[in-house]
């Protein structure tokens, strides 16, 4: 019987593992949340989950659990070369590493030699290396000893987030699946290190999973669709939303919002939520500014044209407590960076099978493009489909393919626009661990010793600290005139002591 | 109902709440410090941004968003500012 892993139990992740589980296969199924669902299927602790029970008994479900590290062996690797060669031969330009792609270079590097090498890292110490994977440990010596030779070994922590006790785990799959998601992508502005200013997905986390307001009045601001549901989650515990804004013009938006779907329906019941409770819905505005001492007291917002340039004279001041912004969603692509997928502009590259650039490994959700818990859902069943061995029906195909085009008309409706950098000053901070300012950026790009990214990243410390470059990352690729984000080898934080301490526990 | 203690005031939650829920519902928006000794508290509220971590129980850098917070938890906050 075909084994199946599935790393995220979001939309992506728990499609896989039921379209796998009716293709036959056996599957286990991973995340670093003590409860299923991801972002979307948010409830409060202890509620019942939306039916996801049934699925999981079926499955092997492994809560708490955090993948940090992959392997590849040759093995797994040769098998995709000659797939991908077929599907892939265009834009490997994108593979060219802008930010820290030595270490992920290293791990390919080693992972083709058969070596398998870990590279692992603590980013609360920030101490990086390429280890040994499972030292002491005989079968992790071999190259391709990954139990049937399929040439995939995931290293798993079980326990609670960032504990110490955790035991580790090694699980050697003959297909995987990442489904890991994304995050809030938000762009630098004055005061954006402010306590009280949160992300739009920090704000809904905190509302939908623990009935926690951010703030008693609140300003919500940035560009997407998801704005709504965050003011209107706010709304629900209590909070004052004193207005949302979307920064693109109303024509734009519109365009791609005219679509027979039921998302629509969804914006419409959003929107006459934001009317009862009178939030003021603007468009074409944005949050320029936050400011406080300790911590946010008042928000200046200010008209934009469509590429986001501030129209002077337009400025207006909220006293709120708190502000949230979200301006799209990053992909979190660490593991398949770390296996040597091809990513495309930092996403995941898939072909129609959802089989990424590496063999036996598939990708879904939104580390393969921004598109909602819909698409989400439609690729984790083709790639849990396909990974057990079965075929996706054309209806399921055809399904994938209409919520990816939806996917693609609401990114058209909400750009960033490319003016944004004009709302930052020489002050304002850019990497938010190191404190690394746009002045400092700027210099570094004017300087001709720092040629390249990666200069640029060790003379500012940009992307460096303990994020390592998740918030900054596409932010400093943009000012510095790249176009792909930091690749980032590092999957997720261990301890020093855990990764000193070689015993595994057996699955 | 559940309570920790802050830097040895006691804070109460409820059950399954994070570290960072209960102090935002205390009130609280920081509890950490940058190099320049800039005050930082939750950002993106889901494991990304590490501007939230903490000690738990004697362990550093804890993750408030991502650690549910259990009773009798002593928590303490950090400070990553250089020493002078
Ligand atoms: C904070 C936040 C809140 C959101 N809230 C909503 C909402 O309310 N409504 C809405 O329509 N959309 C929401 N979204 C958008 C959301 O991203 C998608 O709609 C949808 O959840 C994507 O599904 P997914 O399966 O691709 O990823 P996700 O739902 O993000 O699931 C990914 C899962 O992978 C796990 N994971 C990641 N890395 C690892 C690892 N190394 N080891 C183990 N597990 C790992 C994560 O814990 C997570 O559970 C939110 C996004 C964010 C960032
Ligand atoms: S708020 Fe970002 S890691 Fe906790």
């Amino acid at each position: 019987m075909t084994r199946v892993v599935v790393v995220g139990a979001g939309p992506a992740g728990l499609a896989a593992a039921e379209a796998a589980l009716r293709a036959g296969a056996e599957v286990t199924v991973l995340d670093q949340s003590d409860a299923p669902g991801g972002q979307y299927h948010r409830t409060l602790y202890g509620a019942r989950q939306q039916g996801f029970e049934r699925l999981l008994a079926r499955c092997d479900w492994w809560p708490e659990s955090t993948v940090w590290a992959l392997e590849t062996t040759a093995a797994g690797n040769a098998g995709a070369a000659d797939r991908a060669a077929g599907e892939s031969a265009a834009g490997d330009a994108a593979t060219g590493d802008t930010g820290a792609g030595d270490l992920a270079a290293a791990a390919r590097a080693a992972g083709d030699a058969g070596g398998g090498d870990l590279v692992v890292a603590d980013p609360a110490t920030g101490v990086r290396g390429v280890g040994d994977a499972g030292a002491g440990d005989a079968a992790a010596a071999a190259p391709g000893a990954g139990g049937r030779g399929t040439g995939l070994r995931l290293h798993v922590l079980r326990g609670p987030a960032d504990g110490t006790g955790r035991t580790r785990h090694t699980l050697e799959p003959d297909a995987l699946v990442l489904a890991t998601g994304a995050h809030d992508r938000t762009l630098p502005f004055p005061g954006w290190q402010l306590p009280g200013v949160f992300t739009a997905g920090a704000a809904q986390a905190l509302a939908k999973g623990e009935r926690v307001a951010v703030g008693r009045r609140v300003l919500v601001a940035g560009a997407g669709p998801f704005l709504l549901p965050v003011a209107a989650s706010l709304l629900g515990v209590g909070a004052e939303v004193a207005a949302v804004l979307e920064a693109n013009p109303a024509p734009t938006v519109l365009k791609g919002w005219r679509f027979p779907t039921r998302k629509a329906g969804e914006l419409a019941h959003y929107a006459a939520t934001l009317a009862r409770h009178r939030v003021p819905y603007h468009l074409g505005r944005t949050l320029v500014e936050a400011r406080g001492d300790e911590r946010v007291r008042e928000a200046v917002t200010a008209r934009v044209r469509p590429d986001w340039s501030v129209i002077p004279g337009t400025e207006r001041t909220f006293a709120v407590d708190a502000v949230c912004v979200g301006h799209g969603f990053t992909p979190q692509p660490e593991l398949a960076v770390v296996a040597g997928c091809v990513l495309d502009g930092g996403f995941v590259r898939t072909n129609k099978d959802q089989r990424t650039s590496v063999g036996n490994i598939y990708a879904a959700g939104e580390i393969t493009g921004i598109g909602g818990a819909d698409a989400a859902r439609a690729e984790g069943a083709v790639a849990g489909c396909v990974a057990a061995g079965g075929t996706p029906s054309p209806e399921l195909l055809r399904e994938r393919d209409r919520t990816r085009r939806f996917a693609d008309r609401l990114k058209a409706a909400h750009p960033i626009g490319a003016a944004w950098p004009g709302w930052l000053r020489d002050d304002t901070i850019v990497c938010r661990c190191e404190e690394t300012t746009y002045g400092e950026i700027k210099a570094a790009v004017a300087d001709p010793t720092t040629p390249g990214p990666h200069a640029l990243k060790l003379g500012t410390r940009a992307g460096l600290g303990p994020c390592q470059g998740r918030m900054c990352g596409p932010t400093v690729a943009e000012l510095c005139g790249g176009t792909e984000r930091h690749h980032r080898p590092i999957a997720q934080p261990i301890r020093l002591g855990e990764l000193a301490d070689p015993k595994e526990t057996p699955a | 109902m559940i309570e920790i203690t802050v830097d040895g005031e006691r804070v109460p939650g409820i059950e399954g709440q994070t570290v960072a829920g209960v102090l935002l519902a205390a009130g609280r928006m920081s509890w950490r410090t940058t190099r320049s000794g800039a005050p930082r508290g939750v950002f993106c509220g889901i494991g990304a941004c590490f501007d939230c971590v903490l000690t738990v129980n004697g362990v550093p850098d804890v993750r408030a968003c991502r650690r549910r917070a259990a009773d009798g938890d002593e928590v303490r906050t950090q400070s990553r500012q250089e020493k002078a």
